[in-house]
């Protein structure tokens, strides 16, 4: 067998032919780690949904109807209602409605919020948030998740937040 | 024997059990002079002679089957999920007894001054292969055996499928990440989940780089390293197995405090209702609202907590730690100084949560920052 001899100019090309493929992979890999991170369906509830009519809520009680699927709860007082998320400020556990104490606590490290959302006890930093609320035209209510307010923030006093009654 | 149980459970409360257990950790393991003359006094270093290991270790083990004899204290004991932390207590206390008990003895015989035992052990050469590794071998396949068969007698606790819309109550980390579930009552998850967990990593791998005292390499022994020792078992014994004990034992739905021998009452209600420091200084102490303004509102927890650090850091520089800082010089100094400081910060944080009920002592929700 002769000994063939590589020269310099092949062997860059080769090199540079080599390492080209090899990021090309790379890059086909990582696009296709990217893409997977944008699923073509989502079986997720919609971010908005009708949660009934003003008159189902009593004056004074936490509806936990949707907490399990929308993770709503919808507070009715005797001014009108809002919408409270139920993750908790913390670290995102679900708290509980505990209608005798009435207050949600949370279980993961016990954070307390009263009946308005606002934060009294445990390590919750903020209140719970809230999200918009309004009146569809069929006389429903519609909450929409996309839009929510942080009371730290002032946005409580947005009317989006409330809906009066 | 229903006294002696309301008792425990009144002293249970962490408010109350943590000084005494602190306290009763510096008169254990004397870190001078003072505390010597008291762990003499009592008794405390027969402790770590075979009488006291003997007593040790009844002393665990009649509490825990006596307190088996009680309903609510047998149900969270036996859970599958706590057979590791009461494993973990007879664990630990068996190698710290094996460790100080040694320590004992050669600081017996550095005091008349003898050689350490370890002096003597023959300097006849045993080979890694195939000495040590077919030790390591048989002690690999017994534990293999040990979790085999735990595996086979204790079954795994399942519960039902994960649910977005329900924390189980309460929710418990796994066992091992239980001290750090405890830290994060006391802290913003930014300090409790991330900040913390780092330095804990950070620290412990610092600490061949920090520690440049050359004693008692080979041997084991307490008075030649009182503060090494002292300051690596208060992080462990109090910092993380006792939070870990308190959080799988006394810690109850929504993450109340329970007794040992208390029913796991769901609707137990306890009035933890806190409050930040800037609360207290401007609504509470000057009676007016908030300022408006984040930093002037906040302005005293920072100078609070900077002068925790600086001052606080300064004044034990000056005091306590004066030779120290000669042996160490200034770079390990202040690395040691300040992950010193952060691991206090803990305990202190815990007892302001207990005492006054403190929330943040800088709390600026608005960017997520809470200290
Ligand atoms: S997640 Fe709710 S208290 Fe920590």
């Amino acid at each position: 067998m002769s000994k063939e001899k590589v020269t310099r100019r092949v062997f860059v090309s080769w090199i540079f032919l080599g390492w080209t493929l090899f990021l090309a992979c790379l890059g086909g890999l990582g696009t296709m780690l990217l893409r997977y991170l944008f699923p073509n369906v989502l079986f997720e509830p919609s971010q908005s949904f009708k949660a009934g009519y003003p008159e189902n809520y009593a004056v004074g009680e936490v509806s936990l109807l949707w907490k399990s699927k929308h993770g709503v709860w919808i507070v009715r007082t005797a001014e009108g209602l809002y919408a409270l998320s139920a993750v908790c400020t913390h670290l995102g556990c679900t708290p509980n409605w505990l209608s005798g104490e009435k207050k949600f606590k949370c279980p993961c490290h016990g954070s307390g919020f009263r009946f308005s959302g606002i934060n009294f006890e445990g390590p919750a930093p903020r209140p719970l948030e809230r999200f918009k609320i309004l009146l569809g035209d069929d006389g429903q209510i519609l909450v929409d998740k996309t839009k929510k307010f942080q009371q730290e923030k002032g946005e409580w006093n947005d009317p989006a937040s409330f809906l009066a009654i | 024997m229903e006294a002696i149980k309301n008792f425990i459970n009144a002293c249970a409360v962490p408010s109350r059990m943590f000084p005494v257990i602190v306290l009763l950790f510096f008169f254990v393991f004397p870190v001078n002079s003072f505390f010597e003359k008291y762990n003499k006094l009592f008794f405390l270093d027969r402790l770590w002679t075979k009488k006291g290991g003997i007593f040790l270790f009844s002393t665990l083990t009649m509490f825990l089957s006596i307190g088996m004899l009680d309903e609510n204290f047998r149900h969270t004991v036996s859970k599958p999920d706590n057979l590791p932390i009461v494993g973990l207590i007879y664990a630990s206390l068996f190698f710290l007894w094996v460790a100080l008990s040694q320590a004992r003895e050669n600081d017996l015989r550095l005091e008349k001054n003898e050689k350490p035992k370890e002096w003597h052990d023959s300097q006849e050469k045993i080979l890694v292969w195939p000495d040590l590794v077919s030790i390591e071998l048989i002690a690999m396949l017994f534990a293999l055996g040990f979790l085999f068969t735990w595996g086979i007698l204790v079954d795994a606790p399942l519960e039902e499928p994960a649910n977005l819309a329900t924390s189980p109550n309460p929710a418990k980390a796994p066992w091992y990440f239980l001290a750090l579930q405890e830290m994060l009552v006391y802290f913003d998850p930014a300090l409790a989940g991330v900040i913390f967990p780092t330095l804990i990593v950070v620290g412990l791998m610092a600490i061949p780089y920090i520690d440049n005292n050359h004693k008692a390499t080979g041997y084991y022994t307490f008075k030649e390293r009182k503060l090494a020792i002292t300051i690596f078992l208060f992080g462990w014994i109090i910092l993380w197995l006792f939070m870990m004990v308190i959080g799988t034992i006394l810690r109850g739905p929504n993450w109340n405090f329970y007794g040992p021998f208390e029913y796991w009452d769901p609707h137990k209600v306890e009035a933890l209702t806190n409050i930040n420091l800037s609360e207290y200084l401007y609504v509470i102490g000057l009676n007016m609202g908030l300022p408006g303004n984040i930093f002037i509102r906040e302005a005293p927890g920072i100078f609070l907590i900077s002068l925790y650090f600086i001052g606080g850091g300064f004044l034990l520089t000056k005091t306590v730690f004066k030779n120290l800082f000669k042996s160490l010089g200034p770079l390990r100094y202040s690395f040691f100084l300040v992950l010193l400081l952060f691991a206090t910060s803990l305990p202190i944080k815990m007892t302001l949560r207990w005492l006054f009920n403190l929330k943040y002592i800088v709390s600026i929700p608005e960017f997520f920052f809470n200290i």
